[in-house]
Formats: C-alpha cells, structure tokens, sequence
C-alpha cells in the first residue's frame, strides 16, 4: 500500500497498545501498510505487564491442550531469537510432591514430546543440584526450556520497530466511537487524555486487540465478543529465591508456578472470574495472598522467609466457548474474528485470547488477515527479523566515551540491548544514579523521556525499572519526578505525578503489608507525607 | 551488669529519657541497635498539627486538651505544657539549638517547597509564622550540582506561586565532583562531610559569591553541619542575605547532628550508651522484669530497677507486624491492633493508615501491660506507644520527648 494519504488517513488502525497490539502494528509496518496504534493509557499497562513473566515451553498445556503446547514451544524458540535482550533463558522444572500422583509424570513426558517439547525426567537429586532452593522433598522432576520474558521490553520493542517503519503511535488516547458508513466501520473517534480533545482516524480496517477492554471495544462495532475475564493474582519477591522456573507436575491449578525473573521472582497465579466493573482497577485480596504463599512454599520452601515486595493481578481475556461462532478457535487458545464474516459488519476484526507467548503468532494471524482484506501480498517476517534491541552482537559501540561501569553499564545494557548505545552516558550527571535498587542512570531515565513515550513516572517505570526494586520507591521517586519536571517544565505535574506513583506502589504493597514490607511502606510514608508534607491531590 | 535504670532504644526518646534521669544521678544504660527516626527528621520536632479528627491546630496545647485517655498526651494531661517547656529547655541544654512555642505552631518550609506546621526548630532553619509565608522576596535558590535529593525546581515553583522571584543554580567545586564519580556517594551526610572542611566550605561560598547579589535569601539543601553547627553559621557570616536551608531526602544531615548531640550530652551525664546492641529476651518474676540478654553479653544478663521500652515503631522494629498481629518482639507487651488485616490500612498513600496508630498498651503511668496486667517496673515511651497516628496528627517527637520525660519523672519519684 504506502502512498501519502492524509494525516488522519491509515491502511490499518490497532486499538491496543498490549503485545498482541504492538507486535500487530510491527508485522503490519514491516509488510508495507500505513499502520496507526492507539493506545489507552501505556503500553503493556493491561494483562501484558501483569502476568508472570514465564517464556513457557509450552510443557504447562502439553496434557490438556496439545495445540497450544506446539505453538508455545514454537514462539519459545522464535523469542529466543527474535528478542534476545527480552529473554532469560533459564530452563523449567515439572517437580512432583510426595501429595502429588507420579503416575503423572509418564504422561507428561510423553505429551510434551508429541507437542515438540524437550522435557527429561531427571533424577530428584540431580534437580536439588541444579536448583537448590527447590522443596528438598520432591520425587519427581521433568526439565523443560521454560524461560523468562520481559513483556515491558517486548512490548516496548514491537512499538519502536513499527515506529521505525513508519506507524503512528498514539499512547494515553482512547477510542471512544467507531465510525460507521453504510455498516461498515471506516474508522475510529479517539480522545487525547492530556487535551481532552476529539479526532476522528480512518482506515479500511480497524483491528480490535484490546483484550478484556476489546470486549467493549466490539460493542462500539454492534457486534458482541463475549469475554470471560479472569482475574489472576500474583506476587513479587524481593530477590530470585530460584534461577529456574518451577512448576508442579500436575494438572495445571493455582499458584503452580514460581518465575526467576530480572532481580525479582514471582509466583501465581490465582484464578477467578471478576466482573467487567473490576477490570480497571484490579486488587489482590488476602485470601488470594494467603492462597499463593501457602502453595509457593510448597515449590520453595524459603519463600516463607523471603521478602514479599507487593502483589498485583491481571485479566485474562478469554473468549467465552458458546458464543464462539465457529467453533474451532476456543481450542487453540488464539481467537480471530472477521466481523464481515461473522456478524456482517465490514473493516472490522478482533483479535483475542492467546497469551504473551503467542503475542508474535496472533499478530501474523491479524495480519494476514489485514492483508487478504487490503489485497496486499507479502509475507510475515517477524519469525526471523529480530526486535530492535536484540540485533547486534557488539552491543555497545567501541570508542564512546563512556563513564558509567559495571554493574550499572550491565544493568543498562540487558534493560535496552544495542538500544544502550543511545543513552546519554559521557558526563557525570548522566551517570548519576536514580534508582539504586535497579541501576538507573539519570541518562537512561533522559532517553526514556525522550525518546520512548513516557508521559508519567509509571510509564518511567515500565521502560526502565525505576521504582520497582526493594525500596519500591523510596528514594527514587522524588529523584525521577526531578528529571520528569525539568523534561517537562511543570513542577506541579511532577509532584501530582510523583503522588500517584506513590499511591500506585501502594496498591500493591497493603495486600502484604506486614513484615519488611510494612517497614518500608511506614518509612516511605514517614518521608513523603511526613517530612515532605505531601498531600493527595486530587 | 546493674543500673538504675535500662533504657532499650536510642532514639529521641529513649535519649530524652536517658538524659534527664542521668542528669537526675540516677545511674543508666541505654541499648541501641543502631540508626532512629531521626536520620529521617526534618530538622523539626511536631508536638500537634492535628487532631484525630483531621481538624488543623493552631495551638497545640489548647487542642491537646481534646484529647482522650488513650492519647499519650491524653495520660499526662495538665502536665503537658510543663514538660513541652522541659523538652524544648533539654534540647538546647544537650547542643540541639531550637526555637518555637508549645502554644503557637509555626511553619516549616518542606523539600517540596511548601509549609507545614510544626512546633520546635533548629537553628539551621527557618520557621515562618503563617501558612502563606515566604522567607524573602527575591530568592536565589542553589543546589550542589548532581544532588539530586534536593530539587530546587520543586522550591522555586512553590515559592513563585506564593509572589516571591526566584532564580536557581547548581555550584559544583572540586570535591563534590570527586563524590560523583562513585554514583552512589551523592547522599546528603557525604556531601556535608566535605562541607566539614573550611577551605572546602570557603571554595563553595566564593562560588556563590556574586550570585547573590540583589537576593534577600539564599535557600541551600541540609548538607551543612554534619557534627557541629559551625559550617551553618560561616553560611549565614558569609552571604550578605538571609541564610534558609531547607531539608533533603534522608539521610537527614540536621537530624544525624541532633542523634549525636544528644547521645554526647547522655554520654557526658555519665551515661552508658551500648551501641550496635539488641535486647533479645527477658527474665520476668513477681510482675516485674527482673533481668535483661542483649545479644552482644549473651548470657551475661543485664539488672535495673526499671526498665524503659523506648524501641520506636515498626521502622525500628519496635513493632512488628506478621501475616494476622502486631507485636512488640523484645518483652511481648500486650499491642492494641485489630485482627482483620484488611484494617489496617487505607487504600489511599496519604490518608491515615490504621496501622500507625497501634502499639503497646499501658496504663496511666505508662507501664507496659502484658498478658493483660501492667508490668510495675517497665515504662513505654515514644513511638512504640499505641493510641495515635503520629503521621497523620503531626505528633512524633512531641510524645517521644514528653512520654521520656514525665515517665523519667515519675521512676526518679520512685
């Protein structure tokens, strides 16, 4: 396609700034089409950046959903490329409790090796050498190529190499309206959340990757998706109690997996069906906390004693079966729907289900379809062209003047990849620390601001860890919302900001709050609102 | 080991305490295990900013009267405005120079640039009579460049926004720029530890030199005076302006200095400061606790006549919050807290949380109840205490100073 249309005119727009979203608008930039993404508040701010973080091998579905299995071990092999700078390869263990069937195991092993899954049953002891802080008390175990994903950096990554191909992208703008011709929708009416102002964008097509939100999102085109959103909670550690994954060799239930991840590790999930009042505002109850460590200890019994940082939940979107029209989609996981086919209702589609692992196979589904419908006929690529980020070997240009050293410069390097050579590094003032829990420079905290869409220090945090550390803050915050105000010369701002970071950091702080988790908070209290007299103030 | 007294906790209180019963002749010890509040202070000491209510006071005292039994200040009632005097006249005899008055709250200026009240503060700062107060009209607002705990923007908008013209700069001098080539020294206690030097201090007030001409204030960050206040005086010597530092995030430099002073004054009474320490058990009998272990003398257990809890709140794990209770971990004093978690807290950062108001409970005089009985020689003071919400009514070193006080008092009136 390509060609100069008018400003408001695109090929395609994707509402939904999630992986699905970001990595559709890359496929769909890369194979030629005049791409806009629109995104509500950030990227990744839904059920992207609030599930485990588990590059899975698929093994988890191999009994119960074999299809699903292969895809996943299929994208797992693809990230590993594809994403490097995104991917901890970390290996998984299946491991069976004396309350656990063993019999299992035999199964397992073989599901996982029909779905292309290399899992091997290893000796109990070999599995304690290899991953001590395991439940000394296991008598089975299967290792698998589980991994670990930053879904903030992919995420992050998909939207720069559609950017680099020339999409739009429109972060903290919301679709309020679709608009129809004749039946058919020709675009979309979104509002800028900073202006309050309306503009109306029209395509040929409009995608739906909103998740749980695209539930709403259908409703606006008339046509019903029906969605079952269930609510998954999880929570953060202070350290990596384990440096391989952990899951119990059963049927898949709660809290059945304990991800290594970054600094941190993580265990979830829980699952219930919440209401589609609840899904913007996600709260962990006790019940869930006390559900998930009483399991968690069970993989890692030092996790009783380990620091809880906070706890958070996200929203599944999955499809509801019966009101899936074709029938054969609910199965695999991925949902595809061509509202002309399906409800009559032309330059439209949705595109749902899934999971993180199979964000890259759903955007080369979507986008296929974008291009049967736009009669363009390229191929996908995105299974072999890697992200920006993960492409050079060498990653940090030779000759830079570049101050900052290890462990920092390292911290810089696995956060931004070959993306680390654009951040201001050569003066002391860009070297100076922000966050000393996660390494941030003041220069990766510049780059973030300038050139990755950051509007507000939760976004900051998304793109370069600020905040999410031990201190979940303490310092830090005040430090980031001092770059923030100068970068945007509004003081007021980073102060209302610096306040909601705050209180977002405590959402998911109460529901552990005992423990070093409550004398953090007490202090952080003490600073902000005591010796800073910080108020809200809204 | 014997003494008179055992104090446990080396903060504001328990030093209040510990000095006013040493100056008494009564023979102490005071156990601490390490850093206190007041490496988080503000410079400032609250005695009331607000009632549980959430309504303002303007004169604390005359508000404290409002108060119910289950306040500390509630238990000393009408002794309150003599020991608020008392505490003011200790602090400056132990070299924490202060100013203010119990009856009137004066305003302090916050890191954010704006006001709050308060009720003593020390020499290095200025306290303002009103809400809308500014300490100059023209103000030149210097910050050290790197520093990025002290945000002179933050300031300056705060300030312009109440009619004053301000102007900012960073200075930098060659040893804070030495500081920065290690990223993590930038921290307000290194960068006074430099200023302790006067050549060095000299190098950045030439910097400022000129800068300040035309400007009837000069606002700096708290990184002055690290153990003496000499270097806040040559501030004010040597600007030809009104001198007005405003606190940093923590560590807190003014209030490492008022630590020191303190213990020093403690220590010069005579009084033994065991540092580093930790009270880890306790021999009760006949309803009173007979001897104490710390962890450095082991077995070697510790005997006094009475015993002060002075350990602070959960910060310094003098409260100690599990998945389902609160408790107070060095003698298991009865704690007033509710049983359903989700009480706790409020889901808002800055409302009042619940948690902050538990602590031990006591009986009018302050002994310790255990098991439902007061403990008749184990007295609790300061933030350990339960009954208020020291955040959110703006009352922390006033019941660290006052419950020190009326509880030393009452042990040297036997």
């Amino acid at each position: 396609m390509g060609g100069n249309g008018k400003s408001n005119e695109f090929d395609v727009i994707i509402v939904g700034g999630g992986a699905t979203g970001a990595g559709t608008a890359r496929d769909c930039s890369l194979r030629g089409l005049r791409v806009l993404l629109v995104e509500r508040f950030d990227f990744a701010a839904g059920a992207t950046g609030r599930n485990h973080g588990l590059l899975h091998s698929g093994a988890r579905y191999a009994v119960t959903d074999r299809e699903s299995a292969s895809e996943c071990i299929k994208e797992n092999m693809i990230l590993r490329k594809i994403a490097r700078h995104c991917v901890e390869e970390n290996d998984g263990l299946f491991i069976t409790l004396p309350e656990d069937d063993l019999g299992y195991q035999a199964t397992f092993v073989e599901s996982c090796q029909a779905a292309g899954i290399d899992a091997r049953i290893i000796d109990p002891e070999e599995a304690k050498r290899m991953e001590p802080s395991v439940n000394p008390s296991i008598i089975g175990a299967v290792k698998v190529p589980d991994g670990s994903v930053d879904p903030f950096r992919l995420t992050l990554a998909n939207v720069l190499d559609a950017k680099a191909h020339g999409a739009k992208v429109l972060v903290y703008h919301e679709v309020t309206a679709l608009i129809k011709e004749g039946g058919k929708v020709v675009g979309v009416t979104v509002v800028d959340h900073k202006t309050k102002a309306a503009h109306n964008y029209y395509a040929p097509l409009t995608i739906n990757a909103g998740g749980i939100w695209g539930h709403g999102i259908a409703a606006m085109a008339g046509v019903r998706v029906d969605m079952y959103p269930a609510k998954g909670s999880l929570l953060i550690f202070g350290h990596r109690v384990n440096n391989i994954v952990l899951n119990r060799c059963r049927k898949p239930a709660n809290a059945d997996i304990l991800v290594p991840g970054d600094t941190i590790c993580l265990i979830g999930t829980t699952s219930s069906h919440v209401g589609f009042d609840e899904v913007d505002d996600m709260r962990v109850t006790p019940d869930e906390v006390d559900l998930l460590l009483s399991e968690g200890e069970k993989l890692a019994p030092s996790l009783a004693t380990t620091r809880i940082l906070r706890a958070y939940a996200g929203v599944r979107p999955l499809v509801a079966s019966d009101d899936d029209p074709t029938g054969r989609n609910i199965s695999r996981g991925i949902v595809l729907l061509d509202h002309e086919k399906r409800d009559g209702v032309p330059g439209f589609a949705t595109i749902t289900g899934g999971k993180l692992m199979t964000y890259r196979l759903m955007a080369e589904w979507a986008t296929d379809l974008a291009c049967s419908k736009l009669g363009v006929d390229r191929p996908c690529t995105t299974m072999t062209d890697p992200l920006p980020g993960s492409r050079d070997e060498d990653e940090m240009p030779k000759g830079k003047s570049f101050i900052v050293k290890n462990p920092i410069r390292k911290s810089l390097e696995g956060r931004h990849g070959d993306f680390s050579s654009k951040i201001p590094s050569d003066n002391e003032y860009d070297a100076s620390l922000v966050c000393e829990c996660e390494d941030v420079t003041v220069g990766e905290v510049k780059y973030a601001l300038n050139e990755l869409d950051v509007n507000n220090m939760v976004d900051l945090r998304r793109r370069t860890r600020v905040g999410m550390g031990t201190c979940q803050g303490e310092l830090c915050a005040c430090r980031a919302a001092g770059l923030l105000g100068e970068a945007h010369n509004c003081s007021e701002k980073a102060k209302s900001d610096l306040a909601k970071f705050l209180n977002e950091r405590w959402k998911g702080v109460y529901p552990v709050a005992w423990g070093d988790a409550l004398r953090e908070n007490e202090y952080a209290q003490w600073v902000y609102a005591g010796v800073c007299g910080m108020e809200q103030n809204d | 080991m014997k003494f008179d007294v055992v104090i446990i906790g080396g903060g504001l209180a328990g030093l209040t305490c510990g000095i006013r019963l040493q100056g008494m002749g009564v023979k102490c010890a005071v156990v601490s295990a390490g850093q206190s509040a007041l490496h988080f202070s503000s410079g400032s000491f609250d005695l009331l900013n607000k009632l549980p209510d959430g309504s303002d006071v303007v004169n604390p005292l005359k508000s404290a009267e409002k108060l119910d039994a289950v306040h500390p200040y509630g238990k000393i009632g009408g002794s309150l405005e003599f020991y608020a005097a008392e505490a003011k006249k200790q602090l400056i005899e132990s070299g924490v120079v202060v100013s203010g008055d119990a009856s009137a709250n004066t305003y302090r200026i916050t890191p954010m640039g704006t006001l709050k009240p308060t009720w003593l503060t020390m020499e290095d700062f200025l306290s303002l009579p009103d809400r809308d107060s500014l300490p100059g009209r023209k103000i030149l607002i210097v910050n050290v460049a790197g520093f990025l705990d002290f945000n002179t923007k933050f300031i300056a908008d705060s300030f312009e926004k109440r009619g004053a013209e301000c102007r900012m700069i960073a200075v930098s001098i060659p040893e804070t720029e030495r500081l920065r080539v290690n990223p993590t020294e930038m921290r307000a206690p290194n960068i006074a530890r430099t200023f302790e030097n006067k050549d060095t201090l000299n190098a950045l007030l030439s910097k400022i030199g000129t800068e300040s001409d035309g400007f009837d204030c000069v606002v700096l960050p708290a990184v002055f005076g690290l153990s003496d206040s000499v270097s806040v005086k040559m501030l004010s010597d040597r600007l030809d302006c009104k001198v007005c530092l405003v606190p940093t995030m923590p560590p807190s430099v003014p209030g490492i200095r008022s630590q020191m002073s303190l213990r020093r004054a403690f220590e010069r009474l005579g009084g033994v400061f065991m540092l580093g320490d930790t009270v880890v058990k306790a021999d009760f009998g006949d309803n009173k606790v007979v001897r104490i272990y710390t962890e450095n003398h082991g077995d070697y257990g510790i005997e006094a006549g009475s015993y002060v809890l002075a350990t602070g709140s959960y910060f310094s794990k003098g409260l100690v919050a599990r998945p389902d209770s609160v408790a107070e971990p060095v003698f298991g004093c009865d704690v007033d807290c509710s049983a359903n978690r989700a009480d706790w807290y409020d889901v808002s950062f800055f409302k009042p949380q619940d948690y902050m108001r538990f602590g031990v409970v006591t009986d009018g005089g302050f002994h310790a109840v255990k098991d439902g009985k007061a403990v008749c020689n184990l007295y609790t003071i300061g933030s350990v205490l339960g009954g208020f919400n020291a955040l959110q009514q703006g009352c922390g070193a006033g019941v660290s100073m006052i419950t020190a006080l009326y509880v030393a008092d009452n042990i040297i009136k036997g």
